[in-house]
């Protein structure tokens, strides 16, 4: 699509923004950057457009990537919280990108919105150790209670790790 | 932030259903209105559960992780005041076997072999959805030959009638009915054999792979379809004779794990559970891919959201998948099975004997794979259990930098505590066994 494109529009890409953040759209789909200062707000206006499902809600640890592609006047971040979502009656996708930095990795909860992220996002807490604040029930979902470490993030090696298990022989 | 200052500290709150007492009133609030925000007020509105019985007239017990009907090692934690269940926390992470970790370490060429193990019971779709989300990252989805796209319909319809089969005999199974669970376990195995004969394997088949399939259709393909479709439409109408008509039946399912529309949107649930409420939502026919759009069938719905509904569905999409089968058998073009691309595709085997750079290509294709470019990338399709996303982000290497999928049973598997308030412990294995979670795919 890009490749037959007008060159003239090519030269003077429109700036598209939704609710203020950054929209590009990349390999077909839909993608707000969104300031993770005002995540809870515009996903709730994005509620507020029709996205009434939120089907899903995952994180990238970028540690080896700090130079990826992100639109203008979006600083990269190490981790990102990646929230997809669904309008019914327009057949709409849109995907939601939060930058979240490494020294404070934490992140409102959608929990009052879509009470579907519940498990969602106890599965980033426990994969990535990213947490939300106000989630209700924040704990382990995968992995057991006692376990250390986050095993998605990309400093978390994989394969020779002892079985930590309670009251497990060493 | 009190909760992340807590686990900063090095205390891990724990995953298990806490004692009323140990609870905070708007703790206790959101469990009682079983996951849904219900205000107060709501909450003593829905009347049929005590609010806050005194707690030595409850218990708490776990049913499972090796519960027969929990369809695998699910946990569930329940409260009981007498037979009703008041709250109900599923515990999950006993099958986790850390699959999208796995999934950074193989390469697009080797990624099929690790998410097809993922829902067991729909092997080909999750290659489908895998499959797909690479080629929209390699640019080639309209590049994929016919011949592919159908074969792909083909084998994802059958498997969606091969899962809705098996659901048919563990739903059996866990009413009591077991001769139906024999029954759907024998018609499964006639699709599991033409599969089989197709790709190798009853299961984790890896047959559906980025750029086309691993093989074509094998000779005598159509008659054995053909044959299968003869079978299992007749005895379709003996599961209505034996279970849909009977009053036992209809009482075990009707009216237990209601959920409505609006919950099950506010939860995420897809797949019958959705459909279940009345809401017509099939991305095959809301979001077409592949050739759906080209192709006439009816998006099943139910009425009342409870149980019965989503058996009613499942049986229903079995002889829509059936209708499809015999379009794409009408309508399967002949052609390359896989794409052209020598980027994507080895060499054929015959090649490789005669010529020295087909022997490399060969070779790299297999040890170091593709390079798929920089991106990111979300894919959805409709496997039996409901919408099956694959998300893949790219760093310009043979292998994902982050694969993650969104299962369907995962998502699903919150509907539980909602459906099961105020319900009966026996009502609670019904109601399992409608969700029809598979575990694989919630631990992952």
């Amino acid at each position: 699509m890009a490749d037959t494109a007008d060159p003239e529009q090519q030269t003077a890409p429109e700036p598209v923004a939704l609710h203020g953040c950054p929209l590009v759209v990349a390999f077909g789909q839909r993608v707000l950057f969104v300031p993770r200062d005002q995540y809870a707000k515009v996903v709730k206006a994005l509620l507020a457009d029709g996205y009434e499902m939120c089907v899903d809600l995952t994180a990238v640890d970028y540690l080896q990537m700090p130079q990826r592609t992100v639109p203008d006047g979006v600083v990269a971040e190490r981790f990102e919280v990646v929230v997809n979502l669904l309008s019914l009656k327009d057949r709409l996708r849109l995907r939601v990108r939060v930058q979240v930095p490494e020294a404070d990795p934490a992140i409102a909860t959608l929990f009052d919105m879509y009470p579907g992220t519940e498990a969602m996002e106890r599965e980033v807490y426990d994969m990535f150790g990213i947490g939300f604040t106000d989630h209700p029930d924040l704990t382990r979902i995968l992995m057991p209670e006692d376990w250390d470490g986050h095993p998605l993030r990309k400093d978390y090696e994989v394969g020779q790790i002892p079985v930590q298990f309670k009251g497990a022989p060493n | 932030m009190s909760i992340l200052e807590t686990i900063e500290q090095g205390n891990e709150p724990e995953q298990g259903l806490k004692p009323r007492s140990e609870l905070t009133a708007r703790e206790l609030l959101r469990e009682v209105g079983a996951v849904l925000r219900l205000s107060e007020a709501e909450v003593a509105k829905l009347g049929d559960v005590p609010v806050d019985p005194s707690e030595d007239q409850t218990m708490i017990i776990n049913m499972g992780p090796q519960h027969p009907s929990t369809h695998g090692v699910l946990r569930l934690m329940l409260e009981l005041q007498g037979e009703t269940v008041l709250r109900c926390k599923p515990i999950i992470g006993y099958l986790h076997t850390g699959m999208e970790k796995t999934g950074e370490q193989l390469t697009y060429m080797q990624g099929g072999t690790n998410v097809t193990r993922m829902d067991y019971l729909s092997p080909l779709n999750n290659e489908l959805v895998f499959s797909l989300a690479v080629e929209r990252l390699l640019g080639i989805s309209d590049d994929i030959p016919e011949r592919a796209v159908w074969m792909r319909m083909l084998l994802s319809e059958l498997n969606r009638m091969s899962s809705h089969l098996l659901f048919m005999a563990t739903n059996g199974m866990d009413l009591g009915a077991v001769s139906m669970m024999i029954y759907g376990w024998r018609e499964r195995e006639e699709v599991l054999r033409f599969f089989q004969k197709v790709t190798g394997l009853r299961m984790n088949h890896n047959f559906i792979r980025p750029g086309g399939l691993a093989a074509d259709l094998p000779a005598g393909w159509r008659d054995d379809v053909l044959g299968l479709l003869g079978q299992i439409g007749p005895r379709l109408d003996e599961y209505d004779v034996l279970m849909t008509g009977q009053p036992l039946w209809r009482d075990r399912l009707q009216g237990v794990g209601v959920i409505t529309a609006q919950e099950a949107i506010a939860l995420g649930a897809t797949g019958p559970i959705l459909r279940g409420t009345g809401v017509p939502w099939d991305l095959r026919r809301d979001q077409p891919y592949l050739r759906y759009a080209e192709l006439d069938f009816d998006v099943i719905v139910g009425s009342y959201g409870d149980a019965f509904d989503r058996y009613a569905i499942r049986l229903n999409e079995i002889r829509e998948s059936m209708k499809l089968v015999r379009q794409i058998l009408d309508r399967m073009p002949s052609g390359d099975y896989r794409i052209q691309n020598k980027k994507v595709t080895p060499p054929p085997r015959a090649r490789i004997d005669e010529s020295m750079e087909a022997l490399i290509h060969h070779f790299k294709i297999f040890t170091e794979g593709f390079k798929v470019p920089e991106g990111e990338v979300y894919v959805a399709i409709e496997s039996p259990r409901g919408e099956i996303g694959c998300y893949i982000a790219s760093d310009g290497s043979p292998t994902p930098y982050r694969m993650h999928v969104r299962a369907p049973s995962f998502v699903n598997i919150q509907c539980l505590p909602h459906m099961m308030r105020g319900g009966l412990v026996a009502d609670a294995v019904a109601v399992i066994s409608s969700v029809d979670p598979v575990l694989g795919e919630v631990d992952r």
